[in-house]
């Protein structure tokens, strides 16, 4: 089992370009589809995971280690999702550092940064709302009450610029209330 | 001073990279710029171990790679003070905290779930995440789609992750394909070839790279 989250992970943290929320629908697909967690699990692993400071992917790796084989899975999932960004900086650090300034690497990020775009809003739709379309155990309230208190969260960053992690107090405080 | 710095293993560096990234860790919550104005403070500012040019080399590094923002900065910076030790030795520092925090979250949440009020506040908090992903969401497109190409890219990315059973790897592979392909296309036709968007001078949150943690 530490060896199988290794390699996940491992293989998560090399495409993950675009950071955390780019890669969280890549961890739940392949967290669920190996039977390891199911939606519900994820949902939780990743309200959890974005509470705490630190990588959303990286937390979740964590959660999802602890909950296969404990603390040495938890370490070895975090390990495991690191070690490829560890690699790589400290190569581009040494050798490349103005690799960015290249023709050809802006032309890789002009074609790369609208995916990451797009992984970042499907991640918003499939963590928020994914797997409970076809459960049927989701009522319709509470897709609403979670609607509700994610524009207030967006209006309460946007517009009244709170600290992210004011805004997940109070978010829990209302779900207290809704649901 | 700086090259003295840079000799490679120092390794009397390796506690005082690991406690000043320990101490960094914490404080990653709320996205890479929040980290990112910690570490100018903290390496910069406080420690000069890096200049201003160098943190410019981070960031760029740091949004380019794979991976967050804060793993990804302090590789860079450990790398920089005390070779590949030095890396490891930041990397470890910074995500310590963040491990054990979350650990703790879990288990404190595992020893209550069973109450309903606990519940219903992780359900309050999974919509506070989805709002912080859809910010960042919005954040990045506003910095990355700007021209007809960007758009379509974006759009045709969602409409194969909605709509398809498509693994991502595919879109990690062909983005950057398609872009190399316009570009090429662009330059033989002689035509304009910006590959960033031009930043509004009035908007210094929406620069480029628009990455989160």
């Amino acid at each position: 089992m530490l060896g199988e989250l290794f390699v996940l992970f491992f293989k998560v943290g090399c495409m993950a370009f675009g950071g955390g929320y780019a890669a969280m629908s890549l961890i739940q697909r392949e967290a669920t589809s190996r039977g390891w967690i199911d939606s519900a699990q994820f949902r939780e692993i990743g309200s959890l995971a974005g509470m705490a400071p630190g990588s959303i992917a990286a937390n979740s790796a964590t959660l999802i280690g602890y909950d296969r084989a404990g603390t040495a899975g938890a370490l070895i999932a975090t390990a495991g999702i690191t070690l490829p960004s560890l690699i790589l900086v400290a190569a581009l650090a040494a050798f490349f550092v103005r690799v960015h300034d290249h023709p050809s690497v802006r032309a890789l990020f002009y074609g790369l940064r609208p995916v990451v775009t797009a992984l970042i809003l499907y991640a918003a739709f499939h963590f928020g709302f994914g797997g409970s379309a076809g459960s049927g155990s989701l009522f319709a309230w509470q897709t609403l009450g979670m609607l509700l208190i994610c524009g207030g969260c967006l209006l309460a960053i946007v517009r009244y610029k709170f600290h992210p992690f004011a805004v997940i107090l109070l978010a829990a405080v209302a779900g207290i209330v809704i649901f | 001073m700086k090259s003295a710095l840079r000799s490679g293993t120092n390794l009397d560096m390796l506690p005082r990279i690991f406690m000043a990234f320990l101490k960094i860790g914490p404080s990653t919550f709320g996205g890479g710029y929040a980290m990112l104005a910690t570490i100018e403070r903290e390496i910069v500012e406080r420690r000069g171990w890096m200049d201003k040019e160098e943190m410019g080399d981070m960031v760029s590094i740091a949004g380019s790679a794979p991976g967050g923002v804060a793993v990804n900065s302090a590789a860079f910076v450990g790398y920089r003070l005390g070779g590949a030790i030095g890396a490891l030795t930041a990397v470890v520092g910074i995500a310590l905290p963040t491990a054990a925090i979350v650990l703790l979250l879990s288990l404190t949440y595992s020893a209550f779930r069973d109450n309903a009020k606990v519940e219903a506040a992780l359900k309050g908090v999974h919509a506070a995440v989805v709002a912080l992903i859809l910010l960042a969401g919005w954040k990045m497109v506003r910095s990355s789609l700007f021209d007809t190409v960007t758009y379509a890219l974006c759009a045709a990315a969602l409409g194969l992750l909605l709509f398809t059973p498509l693994h991502s790897i595919w879109l990690i592979a062909g983005g950057p394909a398609v872009g190399m392909i316009v570009v090429a296309i662009r330059r033989m036709n002689k035509l304009d070839l910006r590959t960033e968007p031009v930043r509004r001078s009035d908007e210094p949150e929406t620069m480029l790279p628009e990455y989160y943690i």
